[in-house]
């Protein structure tokens, strides 16, 4: 099997998507001749042609309006946000006209948004944020946080596929250090399904992101010292596996929610919500969060370093949850 | 700005054309005077009330041009625009009781609801939203090549919003199938234009962009319908966009809550005598396209028609609360399959 990055991961199921149905096309800032900030979309324009490959005015606003208007046409648009920072400019058509236009009045808004996330390569307080939960909060979307290229590729193929307006974030740390074995055949992995990244007994790490990697580094540190981690790879947010989750704090005992998104407000609010609400009795120790700071993502490497959740910080919480 | 009854428009459209744009602007009026000082007052329509008292002859000579496959984006103040594309008095009452067996099947109020099918997309409320959409509908009515077009209708106090920028400059470079028309009523709910912008005639906009602009009398049917048949053939030319100003007034408040105290009584007053719905039922009675007698019948059948749609709707039955949580999503089943209209 061929062996791709995240990167290219995405790239090729876009590509796919684009061969198997034409009422796909992808429309963005820079993605035609340039290929994209980061490459994503390198070589669509020669193959799919201007038509299907669309260069826009810096316009985030109009860039998903448009694609939401084409939708309602019959079309399946992928947006490209050249950082997912720029989303902001294009929030009020996100949250307010598609999310909730199936709601409202019945048709189908079957448009992706994704682009470049989070931190860790020193780009400052507006190319490095995870911003994920000011859609998680947006009834009517669906938001998908791949860690591995295999998930990255099989998500963004049920993206593209599904009927609802999706948020796709893709971690720009791994998009050149994460590799997999990709199989030749057309495979998607279904939203709202987590994975078990990592079976253990004693503290279950409930993850998504490039924090998966964190939490998988931190678990070969407790290896050693024989406390057994299990990470749990969310997948998306939007819809979550409640089911996932449960099973394994109710096999743990003992759960930390890591992610790299800020802490108040975070997904890990709601997961210790869920967990104290329906495996309460199962719990021996108190939910532990590993989250971001509350501050903007600074640039100066030390700062960023601070601000960044890392599998020391994880291994730390950890010893002290085993201690317990 | 009035039109003299010896205007070569009126020789040139039909006669039936005539009738029934004569016919849509009184039913917008009568419905939306129904809603506004009938219903409401009663009590029986619920949330706020916005129609186009004074402006209906922008919807009634922009819409009535449109085809099958063209695409309507009206405002909240373009009611005629929902009756021209298809959609029964049933259908817009039902919608504005808040009827379980409405379009919306009560999930919105006034006319935030459309149909793909009939070519009619509606607003939401932080307004010029639509004008992005706009662009992606022109831009696969583009790429389909079969000369269709889209229409989308804005306030002058949207104008200022970004997005009506962004998509006037995007369907400018794109040379998009588009034709923005600003109903220009001179209040922003209670903003007078002097403070909403600094030009005199929004009209200039247009060539900023890269596009024809035009400020024409709005309260005028056929300087509508004549400057909007010349967008509409440039687009479906392939020629591009264009903006149409159309000055009118808002003879009613923002909404029906809304007494208006800060219009000078004045500005009421001289809209009153530019009503756009008298000035063309004179003109029609003066170049006898129709008779006395074939007004009174249309404004009798009007009535009847009005009555009917709200008595249906108001013997209609509610939603139940619990379907507030069904069709947040897409999904099989879907919500909407078995929605039954009216």
């Amino acid at each position: 099997m061929p062996v791709l990055t995240h990167l290219e991961a995405i790239r090729q199921g876009i590509w796919e998507e684009m061969e198997r149905d034409p009422s796909v096309f992808l429309i963005g800032e820079d993605i035609g001749v340039y290929g994209g900030a980061f490459k994503v979309t390198q070589g669509m324009l020669e193959k799919f042609g201007a038509d299907r490959v669309i260069d826009t005015p810096i316009s985030e606003s109009a860039i998903v309006g448009a694609a939401v208007g084409a939708a309602l046409m019959g079309m399946r648009p992928v947006v490209e946000m050249q950082f997912m920072d720029f989303i902001a400019c294009g929030f009020d058509q996100i949250v307010n006209m598609a999310a909730k236009i199936h709601y409202r009045w019945g048709p189908a808004v079957p448009i992706v948004i994704r682009g470049p996330s989070g931190a860790g390569v020193h780009g400052g307080p507006y190319h490095s944020q995870s911003n994920e939960m000011w859609f998680v909060h947006t009834p009517g979307l669906k938001v998908v946080v791949p860690a591995t290229a295999y998930d990255a590729k099989g998500l963004i193929k049920a993206s593209i596929r599904d009927n609802n307006p999706v948020i796709f974030y893709e971690h720009k740390f791994l998009y050149r250090r994460i590799k997999d074995e990709i199989p030749a055949d057309d495979y998607v992995v279904p939203i709202g399904k987590a994975r078990v990244a990592r079976s253990g007994t004693d503290i279950s790490v409930i993850t998504y992101g490039a924090m998966v990697w964190t939490a998988l580094e931190a678990a070969e540190e407790l290896e050693k010292e024989g406390v057994s981690l299990e990470v749990i790879d969310l997948r998306s947010l939007l819809p979550y596996d409640e089911e996932a989750v449960l099973e394994s704090v109710r096999k743990c005992s003992k759960v930390i929610l890591l992610h790299e998104d800020t802490r108040i407000g975070g997904f890990a609010g709601e997961l210790a919500a869920v967990i104290a609400e329906k495996a309460f009795e199962d719990l021996d120790g108190p939910i532990v969060r590993v989250t971001s700071p509350d501050t903007p993502v600074p640039f100066s490497p030390p700062l960023e370093e601070y601000f960044l959740p890392n599998a020391k910080k994880v291994a730390e919480a950890a010893r002290r949850l085993a201690a317990y | 700005m009035t039109r003299s009854s010896d205007d070569p428009i009126i020789r040139f459209l039909h006669s039936a054309t005539l009738a029934k744009m004569l016919y849509y602007l009184k039913v917008t009026r009568e419905a939306e005077h129904r809603i506004e000082r009938v219903l409401y007052r009663q009590g029986k329509i619920v949330g706020g009330v916005y129609v186009g008292r004074g402006q209906e002859a922008i919807a009634v000579g922009a819409t009535i041009q449109l085809r099958d496959g063209d695409v309507s984006f009206p405002s909240h103040r373009d009611f005629a625009a929902w009756v021209i594309r298809g959609f029964t008095l049933k259908e817009i009452f039902l919608n504005w009781l808040a009827r379980g067996n409405g379009p919306s099947r009560g999930r919105e109020n006034t006319g935030h609801f459309g149909d793909v099918k009939r070519g009619l997309i509606p607003i939401i409320s932080p307004l010029g939203d639509t004008c992005p959409l706009a662009c992606g509908t022109s831009l696969v009515q583009k790429q389909r090549g079969k000369g269709e077009v889209t229409l989308v209708h804005f306030g002058e106090g949207t104008t200022s919003r970004g997005d009506v920028h962004e998509a006037m400059n995007m369907a400018a470079v794109w040379k998009l199938p588009l034709i923005f028309i600003c109903n220009n009523n001179a209040y922003a709910y209670s903003t007078p234009t002097h403070q909403q912008y600094a030009v005199e005639n929004l009209s200039v906009r247009g060539p900023a962009y890269g596009m024809p602009g035009v400020t024409i009398d709005g309260n005028d049917v056929l300087a509508v319908y004549e400057s909007v048949r010349e967008a509409i053939e440039r687009a479906r030319a392939g020629k591009g966009p264009s903006f149409i100003e159309c000055k009118t007034f808002r003879m009613t408040g923002h909404s029906a809550h809304d007494a208006a105290e800060y219009v000078p009584k004045e500005l009421f007053e001289a809209a009153a005598k530019n009503d756009p719905v008298t000035r063309f039922e004179k003109l029609m009675l003066a170049r006898k396209v129709i008779s006395a007698r074939s007004l009174r019948e249309m404004e009798k059948q009007i009535a009847r028609e009005i009555q009917d749609a709200g008595a249906f709707a108001e013997s209609s039955p509610m939603p139940r609360g619990s379907e507030a949580a069904e069709g947040v999503y897409c999904e099989e089943p879907c919500y909407w399959d078995n929605r039954v209209i009216g």
